[in-house]
């Protein structure tokens, strides 16, 4: 007990001698940041969420393309999808000084603190695919998830004739681009004669997508369309497909290489694309303005288009 | 006899020597590859980012010292950082959430114990059992989605800094282990853990009771796995559904790293957190050399591969 009154006392003078501000992110940090480190190429980090999804895997492509024509060094982190681990890796770009960070976070509440963090080092940040909340960033450069998940909802209106049961595979609970693109098409939908008759998160992930069909499609019978929330997930729903011979539609969503391959062959019938790359070329690009100190926009979309067979 | 003793004695102390040094040569090496290492504002970056690993590697200290094995520790993280989150949202105050949090890290905990001790589960199995049920109560309370923190004390515990230099964060770190060590090395209960770990029927017929004694143990790992998850909380302003992911398997690497026995019975605090820092300075360290996120893996495993081969040939 008297260990515990000591810790309580140490906590709270600890506490009362706090502040939110950290020493290396003062002012003083400011002069050696512009231009970057290495050699006079201006450094450019990028922090993924993760590179085990075709998606950002292919968003690097684009940003490291661009890097490379436009002359500056990328310096690429992935967080393994782990927010935490996310925070140490902007911090260690902060520490490394690089000009601006582009920042694919892994969740839109938690990394507030590290473009925060950035900023006080006069670090510029830009967000790509999601954003984050809490926090002002130079600029945002993603797609519209809500009009894709709309846009999946009227391809399969016009394809069923406004009518029919629907199952909906989710994603990554409590992402973003689960969360957004659940509601543009759950919100179409509902003004239809169509129903969900079905959803359940399957993670982005193909395995689950593939069990998380199986298991669905058991309870549900009567069911004319399938739509996932993006193509790792619907090429799970073709694979339980398989072998059953009725027609579901599958509709994925990002257009990723597997995604567009499949829609060619057939087994989906339409992927919402993303276009990754534009996101990762954008990004530099944009990063590559502020550092020549141009203005940019403070939020960038990028298109998603309807990829069918035709 | 005194000649074994010494002899144990010594590779002991160089199998304890080995941490140290593997975290010197690090030291060196990223200092002399990386200009942006070696600064007080990396460092301390550094120490902040071990912070949350190294409270759940003391608590796992003591689980494996014991013998045994916590993997729930990431889920108890997950979970008592969400209900935390989740008092405060409902309009409780700082304290209330943060003891409430706290108390049900210590009960999870001594559940575990008791599903080990008296439910003779293996603890692999127990904490397997009990990672999955409470990934799944998180997901059901949090709906998936995060739970916001707007209280701006709260974001202190983790995001606030003492004397405008040292992160909190590493201010918790260090007072847990002084806790710890002194729970460990002065007091009957780090002796009787040991024992435990060294020969459990012994120790029994020795008169340690083992059963409250796990508990005990397992509370004490569920306790600082719930005191890292309302740290990790307040930093990501906000209760993640998914934190904490893989943590366990960070946390047995560090103690494992540091020169503690998986088989029971042998080590060290001290070695953990040199276990803990060797892992935070390694991702620090290929981030600030641009090393492909990939290879970063290939490398931490690597490295504790060496470790445990290095306990084996003892």
């Amino acid at each position: 007990m008297r260990k515990l009154t000591f810790l309580a006392a140490a906590a709270a003078t600890l506490l009362a001698a706090c502040s939110q501000q950290g020493p290396g992110e003062s002012a003083p940090a400011a002069a050696s940041t512009a231009g970057g480190a290495a050699g006079g190429k201006p450094v450019i980090g990028l922090a993924l969420s993760t590179q085990n999804n075709p998606f950002f895997v292919e968003l690097k492509d684009g940003a490291q393309k661009a890097a490379d024509a436009s002359g500056v060094q990328l310096v690429v982190v992935d967080a393994q999808d782990d927010p935490a681990r996310q925070i140490s890796s902007v911090e260690d770009l902060i520490q490394k000084r690089v000009s601006v960070i582009l920042l694919n976070p892994t969740d839109s509440s938690a990394l507030a603190g590290a473009v925060q963090s950035a900023q006080r080092a006069n670090i510029p940040v830009i967000t790509l695919d999601r954003g984050v909340d809490g926090a002002e960033v130079a600029s945002h450069i993603a797609s519209d998830n809500i009009a894709g998940g709309k846009m999946a909802a009227d391809f399969l209106a016009k394809q069923l004739g406004g009518k029919g049961n629907i199952i909906e595979l989710q994603g990554v609970a409590g992402t973003s681009a689960a969360r957004e693109r659940g509601k543009g098409f759950d919100d179409e939908i509902a003004t239809t004669g169509m129903k969900v008759v079905a959803q359940q998160p399957a993670n982005f992930d193909r395995a689950q997508g593939l069990s998380v069909s199986e298991n669905l499609l058991q309870g549900n019978s009567d069911v004319q369309a399938i739509f996932a929330q993006n193509d790792e997930m619907a090429l799970g729903a073709v694979q339980a497909l398989a072998g059953k011979n009725k027609k579901v539609l599958v509709v994925g969503f990002d257009g990723t290489p597997d995604g567009k391959k499949a829609v060619q062959d057939g087994q989906m019938a339409a992927t919402v694309a993303q276009q990754p790359e534009e996101i990762g070329r954008l990004g530099v690009e944009t990063a590559k303005k502020l550092v020549d100190k141009q203005t940019v926009d403070k939020s960038i979309a990028v298109p998603l288009k309807l990829l069918t067979k035709e | 006899m005194t000649l074994q003793m010494n002899w144990s004695r010594a590779s002991t102390l160089l199998q304890r020597l080995g941490s140290v040094i593997g975290l010197v040569l690090l030291f060196i090496v990223l200092s002399v590859m990386s200009p942006d290492f070696l600064t007080t504002g990396n460092l301390l970056t550094v120490l902040r980012q071990v912070s949350i690993n190294a409270l759940i590697a003391f608590g796992m200290t003591f689980v494996i010292l014991a013998g045994g094995i916590d993997l729930s520790v990431g889920a108890i993280l997950a979970f008592t950082g969400a209900i935390t989150a989740g008092l405060m949202a409902s309009g409780h105050g700082i304290v209330l959430s943060v003891g409430a949090g706290l108390g049900l890290g210590l009960i999870l905990g001594m559940i575990n114990g008791v599903l080990v001790s008296w439910g003779k589960v293996a603890p692999f199995i127990a904490t397997l059992g009990t990672l999955t049920l409470l990934r799944g109560l998180t997901l059901s309370y949090t709906q998936g989605s995060p739970i916001p923190v707007t209280n701006q004390s709260f974001a202190l515990v983790g995001g606030g800094y003492v004397a405008n230099l040292i992160p909190l964060p590493v201010i918790w770190m260090f007072i847990a282990f002084v806790v710890c060590g002194f729970l460990l090395r002065g007091t009957v209960f780090g002796r009787h853990v040991v024992a435990i770990g060294g020969n459990e029927e012994a120790a029994r017929l020795s008169g340690v009771r083992i059963a409250p004694m796990k508990i005990a143990i397992y509370g004490l790992s569920g306790l600082l796995s719930a005191f890292a998850g309302i740290v990790l909380t307040s930093r990501l302003y906000s209760a993640q559904a998914t934190a904490g992911q893989g943590y366990e398997l960070d946390a047995i690497a560090a103690v494992v790293l540091g020169g503690t026995s998986l088989a029971g019975g042998r080590g060290w605090l001290f070695g953990t957190l040199i276990g803990a820092l060797l892992i935070g300075f390694l991702n620090n360290g290929l981030n600030l050399l641009g090393v492909s996120s990939f290879y970063q893996q290939v490398v931490k495993g690597i490295v504790i591969l060496i470790a445990v081969l290095l306990d084996r040939r003892q």
